[in-house]
């Protein structure tokens, strides 16, 4: 094996560059080196002014998220190892604005995703006195799939359809809200119903598939959004047979 | 925000995946499932009109551009399918006595609604 590997950053600087340029570092190629290790290393040792996002380093934090070569990947969990020889490209996440090098600007996420309430709603608050609301096992692995996102956004990188139109609420999100609307504590769905059966939500979705493809948890977002467009459509045609029924 | 960079989007950005250009096919399927409900109609109608109308339908849709069209548009319409048909399990989480109903089934059950209809469609044409 090669002691090094060569590590093609994309470097953004908007007080210097137009648009990002890539340039190139050689890294030492260790056995259980990550990608996000030779930024580390190229952060201490080469060039102190590289910017990119990192926090837990075990696939946790959801921070790291880049494209690899192409792909968007964790670069806590993708080992330079495996692209070996090299170079391994390094690129920010797709379908963000980029900050500065690898850091993009999430903002659009946030702010779209309070508005499908990803907590759980009640109707009426039971008092702390009568204690938790239970909930058996079968309930728990209703939603437990989707309660495994970790806002890393490698699934709004590899949508094509919220590249197209930004105003897509997105895979996240909407895997969020079903994480809710499946949770049997949960009494929020027809309050999240607007937002997720507009044009905007799960309608806007072709089903590509690649979230799923990319998410590094198993959450299947597209598989979320599909499971809710058969609930959004009997919703709708319940609508029109039962005006006045309110679920 | 400003002094942030949007990377824009290719225009041939649907070559970059596999996974891209199926979809954006299975995008343009949409416009030969809506041409079959054309030739349908125009069918129909020109069974009402009477057997010289058919006689002449039937002359115009043995044309080789109209049977081209025909195949290619057959071709979009089984992707149309099939892939409808692989996503249904992802769509549809049926239980059965507490039990999911395994994803190859609702597969299966799909594919047999298809060829039992298809079935129906051909012993009333041909019968």
């Amino acid at each position: 094996m090669a002691d090094e590997i060569t590590l093609e950053v994309a470097r953004y600087r908007p007080e210097l560059d137009s648009e990002p340029v890539m340039e190139s570092f050689q890294v030492p190629l260790r056995e259980h080196w990550a990608v996000l290790d030779g930024l580390t290393y190229i952060k201490d040792q080469l060039d102190g002014t590289l910017s990119f996002r990192w926090s837990c380093r075990m696939g946790i934090c959801g921070s790291c998220g880049m494209t690899v070569n192409g792909e968007p990947q964790l670069t806590c969990a993708t080992f330079l190892t495996d692209y070996a020889p090299g170079p391994v490209r390094v690129e920010p996440l797709r379908n963000f604005p980029v900050i500065r090098d690898l850091v993009v600007d999430i903002g659009d996420f946030m702010d779209k995703l309070p508005t499908v309430k990803p907590w759980i709603v009640r109707d009426v608050q039971s008092p702390v006195e009568q204690g938790e609301y239970l909930q058996t096992p079968e309930q728990l692995d209703e939603y437990k799939q989707f309660s495994m996102c970790i806002n890393c956004m490698l699934c709004y990188s590899a949508c094509p359809v919220y590249s197209l139109e930004p105003d897509f609420i997105g895979p996240a999100a909407i895997a969020l809200a079903q994480r809710y609307n499946l949770d049997s504590r949960d009494e929020g769905a027809s309050e999240r119903l607007g937002v997720l059966s507009s044009p905007e939500g799960i309608w806007a979705c072709t089903f590509v598939g690649e979230c799923s493809a990319a998410c590094p948890k198993g959450v299947d977002p597209a598989g979320a959004i599909q499971r809710y467009k058969l609930t959004a459509a009997t919703q709708a045609i319940k609508g029109l047979l039962m005006p006045r029924s309110r679920r | 925000m400003s002094g942030t960079y949007q990377r824009p989007v290719a225009l041939f950005w649907w070559l970059e995946r596999r996974s891209y250009l199926l979809f954006v096919l299975r995008e343009l399927s949409s416009v030969f499932v809506a041409w079959f409900v054309v030739f349908l109609l125009l069918l129909v109608n020109a069974i009402s009109d009477g057997a010289a109308s058919y006689e002449r339908f039937a002359n115009w849709s043995g044309h080789w551009w109209v049977v081209a069209i025909n195949v290619i548009a057959m071709l979009f319409v089984l992707l149309h399918s099939v892939t409808w048909f692989a996503l249904a399990p992802r769509a549809m989480v049926i239980k059965l006595r507490g039990t999911r109903v395994p994803p190859p089934a609702i597969v299966a059950g799909h594919y047999a609604a298809w060829l039992l209809l298809s079935a129906i469609v051909a012993w009333v044409v041909l019968r």
